[in-house]
């Protein structure tokens, strides 16, 4: 995706969710690893449950009980 | 002339008979629907053949076909009527950011209504098998129905919504387009890749999701409901494809089938976002007026992807093939 100098990148805070950027972005992990995507998109995690960290797996939502059976 | 393409199926009923001999070059001739049942095997097969002329046909159909006025005659009154349907049994709510909050919600143990949590924790693999099969209808052709409502859309909703579906077929390679990756997976599990193989085997309950998409797409004065579908398919689609993706490593299906569902995992996670927010939020700004429409495209999702998941359980929880023509 083009991205001229001139224009911003925009980086979105979903409160209770991920951040997201626009991609193709490099994440530094603080361990030393990286993670990289290409997607136009990335969201990145920051609730920390995320199995595919870095990366939300949307292990952020909200969770209710109910008990749904079929008839 | 098209001579290439699935084969046609066998009739389920006088509508889909009366279809099936106008595109072998009988005399259209309608039938009435009044009293079909607007959800059954007859009304479904029969709409779903007139759309599939939009996709890609069936050997023996010429091409030019599908703006024959006579087959156009034919659809109108069993797309009128599954659309009535629908109405009527959808609730009569017009939130669009409840609806789709509701979705976003997810429950904490198991669900025992839920396809996704059956096959991960108790599916067998023929009924695995039998998913991937049903699925392939839309899966085989994903994202192909959502391209229609582009140029319907302006500004902030037709740039996002072009750009979820550029990920969609591939982000620009061919080996990356989704619906490349559900047929490796198919390939993994043994099913037929063929385009439409499994329709001859796909109940009604099947047929209704994909001929929901395909109603949306092709009415520019449905674009609020394809989106509302699309929002829902996008924000259901990530937590049920982890279950599937370890429903699939559980039962030692191969790589390329995991694949499927763990890009899934996260492309619509990133997807989920852009369609709420840019999407949808774009339409509303643009045309608040389709709010409505946006809620009753959400919840005939729902209603149709719940009448798939009962008629999927009760067959397998009865040990039998929830297909018409059980896989060999
Ligand atoms: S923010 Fe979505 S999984 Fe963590
Ligand atoms: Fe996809
Ligand atoms: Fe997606």
């Amino acid at each position: 995706m083009p991205h001229t100098p001139e224009r911003l990148r925009r980086v979105v805070i979903d409160p209770g969710g991920p951040l997201l950027v626009e991609g193709p972005v490099k994440v530094a992990l603080g361990d030393g690893s990286i993670a990289t995507s290409r997607r136009f998109m990335v969201a990145i995690c920051t609730c920390r449950r995320s199995r595919t960290y870095p990366w939300c797996d949307t292990s952020h939502r909200r969770r209710t009980k109910r008990d749904r059976e079929l008839p | 002339m098209t001579v290439t393409g699935p084969p046609l199926p066998s009739a389920r009923g006088e509508l889909s008979a009366a279809v099936l001999s106008a595109l072998l070059g009988g005399r259209p001739h309608a039938v009435s629907v009044d009293g079909r049942d607007p959800y059954g095997d007859d009304l479904q097969l029969a709409l779903y053949l007139l759309y599939e002329l939009h996709y890609q046909g069936f050997a023996g159909v010429p091409e030019e076909r599908e703006w024959d006025v006579g087959l156009l005659a034919l659809r109108r009154p069993l797309e009128r009527r599954f659309l009535q349907a629908l109405r009527a049994d959808v609730p009569p709510l017009s939130d669009a950011e409840q609806a789709l909050g509701d979705l976003l919600v997810e429950p904490v143990g198991h669900d025992g209504t839920s396809v996704s949590h059956h096959l991960e924790r108790d599916g067998e693999l023929w009924q695995l098998r039998e998913y991937a099969a049903v699925r392939s209808l839309y899966h085989l052709k994903e994202a192909d129905p959502h391209a229609w409502v582009i140029p319907r859309l302006r500004g902030r909703a037709k740039a996002a919504m072009v750009a979820v579906e550029f990920d969609e077929f591939g982000a620009g390679r061919a080996e990356e387009i989704h619906a490349q990756l559900f047929a490796d997976l198919m390939r993994d599990l043994g099913l037929e890749t063929a385009y439409g193989h499994y329709l001859e085997a796909a109940p009604a309950e099947a047929l209704a999701t994909v001929n929901l998409m395909s109603l949306f797409g092709l009415h520019r004065a449905l674009r609020g409901a394809l989106v509302g579908h699309f929002a829902t398919v996008e924000v259901t689609s990530s937590p049920a494809s982890r279950r599937l993706a370890s429903a699939l490593r559980r039962l030692g299906a191969g790589a390329a089938a995991q694949r499927f569902y763990d890009e899934h995992v996260e492309a619509d996670a990133v997807h989920e976002q852009v369609v709420r927010h840019e999407v949808v939020g774009g339409l509303l700004d643009d045309e608040p007026r389709l709010e409505p429409d946006i809620v009753f495209g959400v919840h005939a999702t729902g209603l149709l992807e719940d009448r798939l998941g009962a008629h999927l359980l009760k067959a397998w929880r009865q040990q039998r093939s929830a297909l018409r023509v059980p896989l060999s």
